[in-house]
């Protein structure tokens, strides 16, 4: 299989002047081409800090990062970010911000409206193109979000909670949306999330992670049938692998609060 | 009445006029009444008819533009400089460090008392009165612009980064446009105090403009002349905010949603 991202002996450690506090512990990972990897975690085991060092928005302490064999220095835009907080700019239209990074990359204005209006009807913001993000839902804005990312044809998805502010319908519905564009894009994804249905339901692979500081503890393949559909939730094979992710994870929850 | 709940535009509009109405009133009641002596302060008909002398017969119409022009002049070298240096300041840290402190320093020290210095410098024609504005205003604007591009929100600078914006474009692109409807609100505030010291310049040394209406007046004990100076300023003033609002809200539509 062709690895697109390695994540080699990658380490984080936060300094202050009350001292050193490790984030994350040295972690390796290899992510295929067309892989969907959930990273699953406590609060606070570093998964949002590794997949910010992905991004190139954080060091390593120790370690590095390779996508496609070349190590990762910073922010580009062969890594599109969807955030947990909303990002969209809110001075630009819901077309200005889709096309945000095509118009750096300074292509013809045709083809930046052509390019956004194709990824807001796929994410279903057909008709929305000219509010601004004030005058949207927030599950809108993640959508808008999500096909600014996309718009702008990154080698991989990193997504880092992308739905956690998000009513719990609201939520299924993205994660629907989400898998679909998924599904018919072949992208590469790297996804945090603290919600097992959600990593279980969203993912090719399940990467669980300790307490703080964070390691990965387990990885497990998800090789429920695509397309899935959310009544996925309620099978068998499903819930026997949730239920396991719900154990180990509960682990480590007693051990943070331990501390 | 309860905490924090709106008003109707109509209603607004009325209450604003009303205390108008009743600061007259008080007035009328206070000259007209006979409470204060015609010396120390003029009825508000005699101040009009006044007024109405002063711009027919004495020429007071090109006062007031020599002072707007003082006022508009001073300000806009201001601003255009002021404009790049906080930018400057806000977006680069040793920039910042560099010059901070210095326009500290500078933004406390009174315009006012460089009057007598600049009248030796450059004489008491237009050059320094537009160096007393610019002192007077040029640091403020400095600081507080410097201020708001500082507090851009980071999430959307790392947005911009992952949509593979570089150094310029982010300054173009996030940090200027994001604080553009906040600066366009400091210069308005800035305009204002423009104005006490285009006021203050001419009573001390001018041969035109408002202030030096207002000291030959005083020399006649011709209080309601001076209360009409006084209004005209104020008016001024008031439009000048009320047109400044308007642009603002036309310029950035985005910035009044959700308030």
């Amino acid at each position: 299989m062709n690895t697109v991202l390695s994540i080699r002996g990658v380490s984080r450690t936060f300094t202050s002047s009350h001292g050193q506090t490790p984030a994350l512990q040295a972690t390796d990972l290899e992510v295929a081409e067309n892989d969907f990897i959930t990273i699953l975690g406590p609060s606070g085991c570093g998964k949002s800090t590794l997949l910010r060092i992905v991004a190139g928005l954080d060091e390593p302490s120790a370690g590095e990062v390779l996508l496609d064999g070349r190590r990762i220095i910073g922010p580009g835009a062969d890594r599109g970010m969807v955030f947990q907080s909303y990002t969209l700019f809110p001075w630009l239209t819901v077309q200005d911000n889709v096309s945000f990074g095509l118009r750096e990359r300074g292509l013809p204005r045709e083809e930046q409206i052509a390019t956004a209006q194709r990824w807001i009807a796929k994410v279903g913001l057909d008709g929305f193109e000219h509010h601004y993000p004030k005058q949207l839902s927030g599950g809108m804005q993640q959508r808008t979000a999500l096909a600014r990312a996309l718009a702008n044809q990154p080698r991989m998805l990193l997504m880092d909670e992308p739905f956690g502010a998000l009513d719990h319908q609201t939520r299924e519905l993205m994660q629907e949306l989400l898998l679909g564009i998924w599904e018919a894009e072949q992208k590469t994804v790297l996804f945090v999330t603290h919600d097992i249905d959600e990593a279980v339901f969203m993912g090719s692979r399940v990467v669980a992670m300790s307490a703080r500081p964070g390691r990965i503890k387990l990885e497990r393949a998800v090789s429920l049938p695509h397309p899935r559909h959310y009544a996925l939730k309620t099978s068998a094979a499903f819930s026997e692998l949730k239920a396991e992710l719900m154990q180990q994870l509960r682990v480590e929850v007693l051990a943070a609060s331990a501390t | 009445m309860k905490p924090l709940q709106p008003v109707a535009h109509g209603r607004r509009v009325l209450l604003g006029l009303a205390f108008f109405v009743l600061f007259v009133a008080l007035w009328a009641l206070a000259t007209f009444g006979g409470f204060v002596g015609k010396t120390f302060l003029a009825d508000p008909l005699t101040m009009l008819r006044s007024g109405w002398i002063l711009l027919t017969e004495m020429g007071f119409a090109k006062d007031i533009a020599m002072t707007v022009w003082r006022v508009l002049g001073g300000f806009v070298i201001a601003a255009v400089l002021a404009l790049p240096l906080g930018v400057a300041m806000g977006a680069y840290k040793p920039v910042e460090a560099f010059f901070e402190p210095f326009v500290s320093f500078a933004r406390y020290l009174p315009a006012s008392a460089f009057i007598p210095l600049l009248i030796l410098w450059a004489g008491i024609g237009e050059a320094q009165k537009l160096a007393l504005i610019f002192i007077g205003s040029f640091f403020q604007l400095v600081l507080m612009i410097a201020v708001v591009v500082g507090n851009t929100r980071r999430d959307l600078v790392e947005a911009a980064y992952t949509l593979g914006v570089n150094d310029r474009g982010l300054i173009r692109r996030v940090l200027l446009p994001g604080a553009a409807p906040e600066i366009a609100e400091i210069l308005r505030m800035v305009l204002g105090w423009a104005w006490t010291y285009v006021i203050v310049a001419e009573l001390i040394g001018a041969s035109s403009g408002i202030g030096h209406m207002i000291t030959d007046s005083q020399a006649l004990l011709a209080t309601d002349q001076i209360i009409f100076g006084i209004i005209v300023i104020g008016l001024i003033g008031l439009v000048s905010d009320l047109v400044f609002k308007q642009l603002n809200r036309h310029l950035f539509p985005w910035a009044q949603l959700g308030r």
